[in-house]
């Protein structure tokens, strides 16, 4: 029972973490920080995914999800980046 | 609470603790690049770490192999899209911020232009 109060407290603290990003995402000076923001958020969603399986005792479930999540949050990085390197500084 | 979780829950605690550095760093540090120094590492080790106290916590089941790969893909792919992102960021044009300028050029803080 304590362990399920600890995940309860360490989700609602990561749910906390997940939104300070959100700030580099909406007032980020570049374009770059913008994706760094998300892709960060991207990456630290997961790790909630995986405490809200555990706190509702269904991880056979939420690791799946969790899998996915992560290869979709690379490719996702990685198509980003792709777009990026086709673009230069200034023009529209 | 068996004698495993006391461990397991250091673990956790620390591995909670890195993300919320790696957040913090997100937000303060002056351009790109050392941003994606902080969340480039800080947030892999701390995704790494609560996943491990997760395999600690589940024990040896077919749940925790699947934690454990994720916890080998994470480790393996979080730095390389970092690092394609750097790179696309300096062929995109951003230039590196010092404290001083490196030959008597005027100082540019990219953090600051438009």
């Amino acid at each position: 029972m304590f362990e399920h109060s600890f995940f309860v407290i360490l989700a609602s603290a990561l749910t906390v973490i997940i939104f300070i990003p959100l700030y580099r995402v909406l007032a980020g000076p570049h374009l770059p920080d913008r994706m760094l923001g998300a892709g960060a958020i991207g990456t630290k969603t997961m790790v909630l995914i995986l405490l809200i399986g555990f706190i509702f005792d269904r991880l056979e479930m939420f690791v799946d999800i969790t899998l996915a999540y992560a290869m979709l949050n690379f490719i996702g990085t990685i198509a980003m980046a792709k777009y990026l390197s086709s673009r230069r500084k200034g023009k529209p | 609470m068996s004698l495993v979780h006391i461990p397991a829950l250091l673990v956790l605690a620390a591995g909670s603790f890195f993300l919320l550095v790696g957040s913090i760093g997100l937000i303060r540090f002056p351009d790109f690049y050392s941003r994606c120094h902080a969340t480039g590492k800080s947030d892999t080790l701390g995704v790494m770490l609560v996943i491990f106290g997760l395999v600690l916590i589940e024990g040896l089941t077919l749940n925790s192999a699947k934690l454990l790969l994720i916890l080998a893909f994470v480790g393996l792919t979080n730095p390389a899209a970092t690092h394609a992102l750097a790179q696309a960021a300096f062929r995109f044009g951003l230039k590196p911020w010092f404290r001083k300028p490196p030959s008597g050029r005027p100082p540019d803080r990219p953090a600051e232009e438009s």
